[in-house]
Formats: C-alpha cells, structure tokens, sequence
C-alpha cells in the first residue's frame, strides 16, 4: 500500500509530529496522563473525547441507576439478653383510657408491640378482654395522626421552649391569685392523683374537675346521698340469682364490662350445673346485654322511672310494709316483684340512668332486698368513673364568665362529647392559658395553645386501681415512637419537681402500696423484689378480709322525694323519645380513628362504619320508613341527618343513636363518619342526661348502611339450637334430638379420617358467649387481617376470619336474640379441600384445614363449596394499595402486623387456620422441653381474648382434655352436622332460664 | 337410513360443481356490503369495551366485579358455562350427523364448527380472569416443577375441566381445520392476487387433490371425528361436575351432567340456527342451506327442549322428594318463587316451553319466528346458567351468608367483550373463508345426481 504524506514532517518521521505514537501512549495511559491532557485542554483527540464521553456517561448511568433501596436491616452487635429474634416477648401491663381498664399483657417480637392479649393474674379481668382493648395497639402506630412534638398555637416547638413558658404563665396566675383548672377523664391511677395533689400544692389556687362523656355522675351523687360514700359499688354478678338491669349494658358498656361479663357467665355456665340465673332486662334499644337476658321488655325512657316505683311498691308489700299509691307502670311486675322477693340478698337491680332520683330508687330496692354485702359490694368500690356533671357545668359557666386562667385539658374531648360543647368552646377563648395532653389533634386540642402530647399508654409508665384495692401497673413496651412526654411528667416539672414519673410511681408505691401487703418484708431489697413482682404480674392486689359484714347505713328519707320527683317529671315535648347509648366498638369516640373498631359490626345491628338511628320495624310500617331513609332528627336546638334502620326489639316510638361518632378532627379513618349525637344529650336533673325529645323527618334520600348480615332469620333452620332450663333438668339433651339422631345415622363409605397425635378441636359455649366482639378484633390483628372500608362492607366482603351471626325469632317488637359465632369449621371430611384445582386447602394430620396462601390461585371454588362461608377472598389488594388507605399501605402502621402471620396478597383465599402459628409455638417448645403439650396450653387468640371464656381449645385425641369433655356434653352439636362434613368444631347449645307460662 | 327420494333434494337449484364453488367464494371475491363494514365497527366497539373491563380485571383485581364473600362465582362462572354450551354444539352436530351418517350436515357443519372454535376461545376467557392470581394461573398444569414436587389436585373438577376444555379446543380447532383444507386449496387455486395465494396456498398444506390426499383427509377426519365424539360429551359433563361434586342445595346433583349436555346441545343448535338463518337471508344461499335443513334442526330442537323440561321437572321432583329443607328452599323458594323466579320462569319458558311451538310445521316454517326462538332459547340458556349460579349462591345454608348479586359494568363489559370477538371472528371467517364446505356439499351434490 502506498504511504500517502501529509507534511514533509511527517514523511519524515520528525519529532513531535509522530500521530501514531502519541495516540499509543494516550491510549496506555488513559487514566492517567491524558486526563491531565484533557484538562489543560491540549492535544484533544476526537476518539479520546469520545472514549471519555463514552466512559463516563455510562459510570454516571451505572452509577445512578444502582441506587438499590436500602433496607436497614442491621444485627445486634451485641445483643439484648432478653430480645430474641422470632421469639415473643410478654409484658404485664395495663389498658388505661378514662373510663376503660384492662389488665394486659403485651406481645412484643423485636421490640414491637404486635398484639394485647388478657392478663389471668388480674382477678378484675381475668384474661379478658374487648375489642377497644384489643384495638387500641392499632392507635399506637397511628403515625398520620398522633402528634409528632409539642405544639404552640398548632406550630412546632420544643420542650424546652413550652416549659420555659408555661412554668412562669402558671407562677404569675397564681401569684394573682388566678385560677386554675386541671380538667380531666376519670383517673384511676393513684400516682397520677398525687401529681395532681402535688400540682395542687405548687398552684393552690388549682381545681380539679373530673369529665366523663359517659357520666355516672348520677350514681355517685345516689350513692353519696343514700349512704354517704360517693362511689359506684362493686358488683358480684356471679352471686345473683335474678338480674335485673334497667337499661344498663353491663355484658357491652356498662362500668366495667370484662369484669361483669365474667362474672355473668359463671352463672349461665352449665359445666355439671342444673341451674343458672335469670337475667330480666328493661331497655329502650336493643343491647348486647338486652339480647342475653332472659326476658325483655322494651320500654321507653321515659317509663324506667315509673317501673321502677311500682316495683319498689310490689317489694314494700312483700316487706310487710305499707305501700304507697303511685300510678301504675305500663308493664305489670308484680311477677317481677315475687321472684325478686323470694331471691332476697340473692338478686341484682341496676339501672343504667344517669338520673339522681332513679339511682336512689335503684338504691332503695337493693337495700329493700337484702342485696348490699351480697351481690352489690360498697367496701369495694369502682373507681372507674369519678366524673360528677354538677362540677363540669360549673367549670364551663366559669370560663364563659372569664373566671378561669388557666386550662390545662387531660384525656378528655369537651369540644366534641359536652352537651353544651359551644359554651365550652366559648369559654376556651376566655382563658390566659390553655394546655392539652392529647396524643393527637381532636376537636378540643385543635383550640388550645398549647398542646403537650402524651405517650402512647403503650410507650408509658403509668399504674391503675381500677377497684379498690386491686392495684395495676402500666409498663412500656416500646421506646417513645415521637417526641412525646408523659402528662404527668409535664406536670411534675410545671409543679418544680424534678422526678421523672417513672421514679414517682415507685415511690409512691414504696410509701403507700408496698406496705398494704405482707409477702416481701425484707428491709432491703423488699420493695425491689415486691415491685419486680408487681411488674412482671402487672398487677397487685391487697389480700383483704371478705368485706360482706360492714353494713353500710340506708337514708331511707331520700326516697320519697325521689319518687315524688319521678312521678313529677314531664316529658318535653316532641314526638319521639331518644336514647342515646355508647357501642361496644366506639364507646364515646375517643378510637374513632381506630380502623378496626369502625370496621367491627355491632353486634345487635350489624352495622359498620356508621351511626344510624334505630326505629321499631313497627313503627317505621306506620310512617313509611325503610332501612337506609335519611331522616332529620331534630329537637329544640340541635339537627342532623342519620339514616334509618329498622331495630327489631327497639321500644314502639322510640329511637336509638349511638355515640362517638361524626367526629371532625379524630383523623383520616375517623372524621366525619355517621353524625355527633352528642348534642342531644341534654343536662338536666344536674346531670347529663342520655335521652331527650325529637322529630323525625324523612327527607327522601337513600343511604347504604354497610351491614355484615341481612337476614335476621334462621328460617327455622338448626343453626343456634336452644332449650330451656326446664327442659334441660329434665333431659340435658333437649333441643340437641337432631345430633343424637346423627350419631346414630352417620353412615360413610369411607374409612372415618384418622389423626395421628393431635386431633384439634375448638368448643363454643352458647350459653357463655355473649357476642360481644373481642375476639373478632383479637382474631385481626393476631391474623394480620386486613380493614376493607365502608364501600367494600357494603359489598359484603369484610374480611373478619370470626364473624358472630346474629338471629332473632319470635316477634318483631321483641324477638330473642341469638348469637353464634362461626370460623372456619376446620372440617374432617371438607368440602372445600377437594375442590381446590391446585391443593392449596389440604388437611393437616392433626385436623387442621390448612390454606396455604401461596398456592392458591383464587378459583374461589372452596368458598363456594363452603357450607359455612367462612372463607375470604383478597378482591383487591387489600394490603397495599392506597385505595385501602387506612394503616397497612404506611410503614408505621405496618408495624403491628404479626410477623409469624403471612400477609396475604391480592387475588389470595384466607381464613381461620385455629391460630396454627400458635399451635406450632407451642409444640415446638413442649418439643424443646421434652414434655407432652398441657391441654390448656394452646391458646387461639379468639379463646384468649374471650372475656366469657365461651371458647375451649384442645386435642380431641386426650379424651381427659376439656375440650373432648366439652365435646361429650349433651349439649354439644356441630353446625350443618347432617351433610356429613364432620366439623372439628362443636357449640354448646343456648339455655334459656323462661319458666314455662310465663312471658 | 337416508333416502333422499322422501327428504327432496339437499341441494336445490340444479347446481353444478362450478355453480357450488362460485356461489361458496363468492363472498370471499368480493368486498363486503356497508353491512359487513358497520358490523365491524359495532364489534370493534365491543372490543373495546372489553378490553377496558379486562385491563380493569387484572389491574385491579375480581374486587372491581360485583362478587361479594357468598356469591364468589358469578356472570363470569355463567358466561363460561353458557359460550361452552353454545360451543358445544357446532362439534355435536358435526360429529353425531358424521356418525349417523346424516348428508344434510355437509351445508351447516363448517359454519357450526367455526362456532364452536370461537366460543370455546370466548369461554376460556372466563375462567381465566376470573381466578385470582392470574399470573400464577400455570399452577394448574400438571408439570414438573420446581415447587416442591408439587402435584395437583386430581381430585377436583376444576382441573378436569381444564384438560376436558383443552382437548375439546385443540381437537375442535383441527377438525375443523383439517375439512378446510380441501376448500382452501380451491379458494387458492382459483385466486388471482398473489398475496392470497401465497396465504392460501400455505395454509392448504400444499394440497393437490390427489386420491391419496383424499384418503387421508377422510382417515384424519372419521379418527377425529371419534375421538371428538367422546369430548362433546365429556367437556360439557366435566363443567357439569363443577357444580353436580359440591355440596350447595341446587348444586349437588346428579343429574347434572346429562342435564348440562343436553342444555348445551339446546342452546348450541339455536345458536346454529340463528347463524344460519342470518347466512341465509345475507348470501342468498337458500339453495344450500334449505328449508328442509331448519326444519330438520327444529325438529331436534323439540326433542331436546322436551328433555330439558323433564330435567327441570326432575330437579323439583327430587327437591321435593328429599325432603331436605336446604334443597326445597333453593328450588321452592329461591327459584320458583322468591327474589329470582322471573330468571326462573323465563328459563322454563325460553328452554321448555316455546320450543314446543315448533310441533306446528307453520311455525317451522316461518323463519322469523324460528329466529326469534332460537334467540329466545339462547336468551334462556343464559338464565338456566344464572339461576344455578345465582339462586345457589345467594341463599344457601346460613341466613346470615345470605346476600343479593348484580352484576357491575366490568363483568358486563367482558361479556360483551367476547361477544364482540365471536361476531367478528365471524365475520372474518364470512369474508375469507368458504362458510360451507364445498367439497362436502358437492359429495352431496354428485349423489344426487347419481340417483
């Protein structure tokens, strides 16, 4: 080839003109020298800008598209002695919210809370559990709504900062003499009283008003008249032979309702026993505690009083005393009366009034009946409400007459549940100074200063006597999850003491607890070892003598001028009269931003996601109304438009709305869902009163209730069997001939299923469950169940592994109601297994009916072929898209769920799998033991959280164990037994105590 | 046997071997009618909205249909049951006459076939949509996997129905395909354009003609054409089982399977009459698809009809004779009477009832009212579905489950969506396939002749 030449240069190979050789080099030393080269911005070849540009862009492409998340997932470098990863962690503490106690225990895996299961060592609450206390662990990762810091004026500040200002604010108003207000929810917790005693004592000019939007302002002021104590009574239903409840709720809401139930079901229980009590209940709406009675009469409001007399009339005749002419009461009770009389010291009356006259008439029955010492306890009495009405009104007339400084509002939210909400909101505008604790925004922080977040109960030192002497602390279980201070910390500080709350507690335990008991002694070390003690139990109780003996002294001279002031009491006018009732998932509101409340039906109505307004399906025939009209409820001052639903039970020309919703500021989940009923609660009497006088109009539009059942009737079909106690004296299988004709007749042409080991069966009482719905929320977030929303509700799809049906028979004003709750059946011969293309629902030796989620394709084949539809699908995906948009979908919330529990995903069939993960827990570490698993050791968490404990668990195989007992009872049967589906699950049939001919 | 002596000719118009292939291409020399055009653009419209509740279904998931925790099967389970019911019977006529040796069927069996091809494809869609986890879908396949050694479930009808369905498909497809080739080779020889060629000439397999091509054709067909004559009525039983193996009042049943191939015959042969009546009154082909076709085709229709009303009579029966109360609820107060009898009684009317009608030769001979049945049959068939599904469903042992079920515009939507596919799937077939089958019609022609 022939050399063409450019230059004379370089034909001649000259220096400094080599291109060949100097491309050479650029390209050895391309890291090094050229680069330099390139910056000096000499000798720029086109191939090395090239090279350059090439390289570079594509390190700066690697580099920026290698930017893989970073998921910290850092190991301990030494780890805590008592953190193991995957194992469980258990501390006692306490559930404590105003009026609201329970004794707990908290599971923690790796340093997070993920589920409230019931303290046994509490004699209070025995292991129970509702469904608020189960929920609330939800709040605590409410991150889109718990206040992150302090607020000033809703800006952030500091600690410092509000302490800097605060304590100089409240020194001068007390320097002159101003006043000061601790407005606060019930407080059970004897330290935080001496906080506010020592409050007290740095501010003398400081007055404490207790608040409970669900008053028992009445029955304290009852009992303060009739006896000389203002408490609210200890109860002993399990003493009672004939219960006799005038609109209290106590099985739902009423006072202390895991104390109560529990001691309700002892009674009903039929475990060898031939006799339970009998529970009568006068009530306007239909209850929880309305649906077990035995008998009851729907009344009205209104007519509670006059019953009331002419039953203490009926009893006076019995006592040989002369009766007083009063006009008689709509029903007649002077059945009522007898077996009362002949129950003496062995019966209950309550009443659920917050009426001063109907409390003392109330008081004058149970004296009358010897019931005082025996079923009703004065020694030992509730603390759980101390709010008295009087004290509130005075506090909301002082601030609108600008005679309060300084505000300082703890756990309680008048802006929303005060019946003169707007007077107090007035007020709030008067003061120099006011302060919130509140944990998040709600409508009364929203108007305050200064707010001051509290912990979480879950991230608090705190403690408890939620009766007299039964003491209870309140540990953390997590580290603050935002800049947060203890109420009584703020307080301590505000008051110049520089203790941390934590080191108040023990001393105030030290000084006033420690010493109550006997078992540590030790100079030394006793309080140590008695506060460890204490701590790891969560609770103390002072061995105290029985308390039957003290008689307590009756002011009889009170109750005629009570009756006189019943039979003088005057309807307002208005064409209806209201009841107001808090419901078992809300109560007075304060979770409404709870999903899982919301989503949990009532347990009467059915209803989700919703207030309503309850009408007698007879009286909505005669005015034309249907399920879902909206109407106006409206009286003298306050309107709002809920829609209808026809309550069967509810009292003819009465209506019912529940409390503690149509909250404004509760958060995302809460805010504006149904209507506040708090305006219509009225004061009168001194008290509020939960019951008033309205009009109802329809307007014409339509709402879609979101009900988890629609028909209300068993279609005479063998779902809730039942016999009466007669009936069962005489036969103990009444009711229960269809199982034994089963027995007999069950012909298979296949072998009998054989378990090997275990055979796990679960056994449900009838008698004992009351429906109340703890263990559906147990069940949620033990299983990692998702919350679908209203809409979907609606649509029938709520995802509640344990749903509780519930039926009526007999009339429509006044049916019996039955409740049944139904899981997976877990069936020995399951129609769903073989239908299932891809085996992803297959039958486990031990009898479980596994569903194995990622298997499943989501044919949808086993919940058709489920006879008991306890089957759920994933129609969306529940668990992560922003639609669901409610704690799952943000990495707050998501720490609640059970990390031993798949999530399951969009397309996915779920259900009730006996709480297997438990199973497996606690074989594996009988297995590590080398022991036999104890037949009480496994615990699902619905037979947990039962605060009836209606639910057995088991190993059919041990014919010693209670559940094979259980499932040998005369009263046990199985649902659907006649299509030979062999469920591992038995129910105890219902036994009602309705004496022959009478009704 | 067959005398044509007493039936009258098959064929009628005197035609001879060119006339049969003439008047058979016609449709595919020339450009369509503005019909064809408007037709087209009504299924595109279809389609579309299929295709958007589709993209809804899997992007979304089944909750954007109206299913709910009772009703977990719905218009997506009674639509597959109803287009392989339709798609039954283009295979059932075409076997079962080939069996019988019955020559009438040469003028009806392609068009038939091709229906049932298509509503094959249109039901499969159902099923798969309608499970869950539409991408893990392939676990019902039995194959070596790497999921544990994990099997399936032989157990359940829902894997049979997959293998019943696939080889009904598969063999369907072939059968019809393969009594084309013959006629496509003709389109490709008599084809100007070369594009056309090249296409027909690829998909004829390079047919000649030949006595031995002939041969084979006819070995491949009567071997298909048997073992087909076991699908027909396995694929339609085996969906049958879904329902006859569970345990839900209305559901378990044996005499479903019988009961679903017969259904499906009926609703199949309406369908065909429906297609043929509209061939008919569109190409002009009264000479191939005579009068005496649709009568004979009637004629079946009463006898099936009568079988359907003794099962639906049957099904009361045994409801009543069990004395089970889940069973005399669903059919006493769920179907007959309650919140779904007019779905009921517009099934017994549509299937059992108006049929009968075609006793009366007037009746069979009045095409628009023969029209009018068969779409009242299709109608009803579609309800038969829903009632089983639906009464079923809705109210079964618990009254708490107890729900109600509409359907929302996505189920409608992908409804409507193969119903778009099918009618243009038929329309391309009247555009670029010889709709009968000429080499059999003139087989049939040639024997006329002969007489």
């Amino acid at each position: 080839m022939k050399k063409y030449w450019k230059s004379i240069e370089e034909k001649d190979k000259q220096p400094g003109f080599d291109d060949g050789e100097k491309m050479n080099e650029s390209q050895k030393d391309f890291f090094g020298e050229t680069g330099k080269d390139l910056s000096s911005g000499n000798n720029v070849t086109r191939r090395d800008f090239l090279k350059v540009c090439g390289y570079s862009v594509t390190a700066v492409t690697l580099v920026a598209s290698c930017e893989a998340p970073v998921n910290k997932a850092i190991p301990f470098l030494i780890r805590p002695e008592e953190v193991i990863s995957g194992v469980a962690n258990y501390y006692a503490s306490s559930y404590v919210d105003g009026n609201d106690y329970c004794s707990i225990l908290v599971k923690t895996r790796e340093g997070r809370p993920i589920k409230i299961e019931g303290n046994i060592k509490s004699s209070v609450t025995k292991g129970g559990t509702t469904a608020r206390v189960q929920a609330s662990i939800l709040s605590l990762y409410d991150e889109s709504e718990r206040l992150k810091g302090p607020l000033h004026k809703k800006n952030k500040t500091t600690w410092e900062h509000i302490d800097e200002i605060v304590t100089p604010l409240l020194l001068s108003v007390n320097a002159q003499s101003g006043k000061i207000v601790i407005l606060s929810s019930t407080i059970i917790s004897p330290s935080t009283k001496k906080v506010y005693e020592d409050f007290v004592k740095t501010y003398p000019n400081t007055r404490i008003v207790y608040y409970d939007a669900i008053s028992a302002s009445a029955m304290l002021m009852a009992n303060k008249n009739s006896f000389g104590q203002m408490v609210i009574p200890g109860y002993r239903f399990e003493c009672a032979e004939i219960i006799v409840s005038f609109g209290a709720d106590f099985l739902g809401t009423w006072l202390s309702p895991i104390e109560f139930t529990r001691q309700y079901v002892q009674n009903r229980k039929l475990d060898g026993k031939k006799n339970m009590s009998r529970h009568i209940q006068f009530e306007t709406g239909l209850s929880l505690t309305g649906g077990n009675a035995d008998e009851r009469f729907p009344i009205k409001p209104s007519e509670e009083g006059m019953i009331l007399i002419n039953l203490y009339n009926e009893l006076l005749k019995f006592s040989g005393t002369s009766a007083e002419s009063v006009p008689t009461s709509p029903d007649n009770i002077k059945l009522l009366a007898r077996d009362l009389w002949a129950a003496r010291s062995k019966s209950l009356v309550l009443s659920g009034s917050n009426d001063v006259s109907i409390q003392t008439l109330v008081n004058a029955i149970n004296v009358l009946l010897g019931n005082y010492g025996k079923t009703i306890d004065l020694s030992v009495p509730l603390y759980i409400k101390q709010g008295i009405d009087k004290d509130m009104e005075d506090l909301v007339r002082d601030m609108e007459e600008s005679n309060i400084d300084v505000l300082i509002i703890n756990n309680v939210n008048p802006a929303y549940d005060y019946p003169e909400a707007d007077k107090f909101v007035n007020g709030l505008r008067n003061l120099k100074l006011s302060i919130s604790f509140s944990g998040t925004m709600d409508e009364t922080t929203s108007l305050v200063n200064y707010v001051c977040p509290d912990n979480h109960y879950l991230e608090s030192w705190n403690d408890a006597e939620p009766k007299k002497g039964f003491f209870s602390l309140v540990q953390p279980a997590i580290n603050r999850l935002f800049d947060t201070r203890a109420s009584q910390e703020s307080l301590l500080r505000w008051a110049g003491k520089d203790i941390g709350f934590f080191d108040y507690i023990q001393q105030h335990w030290e000084n006033n607890i420690y010493p109550l008991q006997n078992e540590f002694t030790a100079k030394e070390s006793g309080f140590r070892q008695f506060w460890i003690k204490s701590l790891q139990n969560g609770v103390f109780e002072v061995p105290s003598a029985p308390s039957a003996e003290i008689q307590h002294e009756f002011n009889v001279s009170i109750v005629q001028p009570a009756i006189n002031k019943i039979v003088n009491q005057k309807i307002e006018a208005g064409e209806f009269e209201l009841q107001l009732y808090e419901n078992i998932a809300l109560g007075n509101g304060k979770q409404a931003n709870n999903p899982w409340l919301q989503e949990l039906p009532d347990p009467i109505s059915k209803v989700c996601w919703d207030n309503y307004v309850s009408i007698s399906p007879r009286h909505a025939a005669e005015t034309g109304l249907d399920n879902g009209d909206m109407v106006v409820v409206s009286s003298n001052l306050e309107r709002i438009e809920l829609p209808v639903l026809l309550q069967p039970g509810q009292a003819y020309k009465t209506i019912s709305i529940p409390l503690g919703y149509g909250r404004e500021n509760a958060g995302k989940v809460g805010n504006n869902v149904g209507k506040n009923a708090f305006r219509f609660c009225k004061i009168k009497y001194g008290n509020i009163q939960y019951n008033n006088s309205i009009n109802l109009i329809k307007t014409g539009e339509k709402h879609l209730l979101a009900l988890t059942q629609t028909h209300h009737s068993m279609e005479g079909r063998p779902i809730v069997r039942e016999t009466t106690l007669d009936k069962y004296i005489i036969n103990p299988s009444s009711g229960n001939e269809m199982h034994e004709k089963q027995q007999k007749g069950a012909v298979s042409l296949y072998n009998a299923p054989v378990h090997v080991g275990y055979h796990w069966g679960l056994s449900i009482d009838l008698n004992a469950c009351t429906g109340c719905g703890a263990c559906i929320i147990a069940c949620q977030a033990e299983n990692n169940i998702p919350v679908i929303g209203k809409e979907e509700v609606r649509k029938r799809r709520i995802m509640h592994w344990m749903r509780i049906d519930r039926y009526y028979s007999d009339s429509v004003d006044n049916p019996q109601v039955y409740q049944i709750p139904i899981m997976c059946q877990h069936c020995d011969n399951a129609p769903c297994e073989n239908v299932c293309p891809v085996a992803a629902t297959m039958h486990s030796y031990e009898g479980l009916n596994h569903m194995t989620y990622n298997r499943c394709i989501g044919t949808r084949y086993c919940m058709t072929n489920c006879p008991y539809k306890v089957r759920r699908f994933n129609w969306y995906a529940y668990t992560e898209a922003t639609k669901f948009d409610s704690y799952l979908n943000s990495d707050f919330g998501r720490m609640v769920l059970n990390p031993d529990v798949v999530v399951r995903s969009r397309g996915v069939v779920e259900k009730c799998s006996l709480c297997v993960q438990r199973i497996q827990e606690s074989k594996a570490k009988a297995k590590l033991e080398n022991r036999l698993l104890a037949d009480d050791e496994i615990k699902p968490a619905c037979m947990q959280s039962c605060p009836a404990k209606a639910i057995t668990f088991g190993n059919l195989n041990n014919k010693n164990s209670n559940v094979s007992k259980k499932f040998e009872d005369k009263r046990n049967y199985h649902l659907l037994e006649e299509i030979h589906v062999l469920p591992s699950v038995g129910y105890l049939l219902k036994v009602r105590n309705q004496p022959n001919g009478r009704t | 046997m067959y005398n044509t002596e007493i039936r009258g000719p098959l064929i009628t118009g005197d035609k001879t071997f060119h006339q049969v292939t003439e008047d058979i291409c016609h449709p595919i020399d020339r450009k369509p009618g503005y019909w064809w055009y408007f037709v087209l653009l009504l299924c595109l419209g279809a389609l579309v909205y299929g295709s958007w509740a589709l993209k809804i279904t899997v992007k979304d998931g089944i909750g954007s249909w109206g299913l709910n925790n009772s009703v977990s099967w719905g218009w997506g389970i009674i639509n597959f049951v109803w287009w392989i019911g339709i798609g039954h019977a283009g295979t059932a006529f075409s076997i079962f006459l080939l069996i019988l040796e019955q020559k009438w069927r040469t003028s009806i069996n392609r068009a038939a076939e091709l229906m049932t091809v298509v509503a094959v494809i249109c039901a499969v869609h159902f099923p798969i949509l309608h499970i869950g986890r539409l991408w893990d879908g392939f676990f019902i396949f039995p194959y070596p996997n790497t999921r544990g050694p994990l099997w399936l479930n032989f157990n359940s009808p829902l894997f049979w129905d997959v293998i019943a369905i696939f080889a009904y498909f598969v063999a369907s497809s072939l059968f019809w395909y393969v009594g084309m080739i013959p006629d496509l080779a003709t389109i490709r020889d008599r084809t100007t354009s070369k594009i056309k060629k090249a296409i027909y000439g690829f998909f004829s397999f390079g047919w000649v003609g030949s006595s031995q091509d002939w041969l084979r054709l006819e070995t491949l067909n009567w071997l298909i054409g048997g073992l087909i004559a076991a699908l027909v009525v396995s694929v339609h039983s085996i969906v049958a089982l879904d329902f006859a193996t569970s345990i839900l009042p209305g559901w378990h049943s044996t005499i479903f399977p019988p009961y679903f191939v017969v259904g499906a015959i009926l609703s199949g042969f309406a369908m065909v009459i429906t297609l043929m009546i509209i061939i008919r009154k569109i190409y002009k082909l009264n000479d191939y698809i005579t009068d005496s076709h649709l009568n004979a085709i009637c004629k079946i229709l009463i006898f099936i009809s009568l079988i359907m009303g003794t099962a639906y009579a049957t099904e009361i029966f045994i409801a009543w004779y069990s004395d089970n109360e889940y069973e005399m609820f669903t059919f006493f107060h769920n179907r007959v009477t309650g919140d779904y009898n007019k779905a009921f009684w517009v099934m017994i009317l549509s299937n059992a009832i108006l049929p009968q009608l075609f006793w009366f030769k007037k009746i069979r001979k009045n095409l628009t009212i023969v029209f009018i049945i068969s779409i009242c049959i299709n109608i009803g068939m579609w309800f038969e579905r829903y009632v089983i599904v639906v009464t079923s469903l809705t109210k079964d042992f618990f009254p708490s489950n107890w729900t109600d079920y509409s359907p929302t515009g996505v189920e409608v939507g992908l409804f409507v969506g193969t119903f778009g596919f099918f009618i243009l799937c038929i329309l391309l077939f009247f555009r670029y396939l010889p709709m009968i089958s000429i080499h059999e019609v003139k087989g049939v022609l040639k024997y006329k002749i002969n007489k």
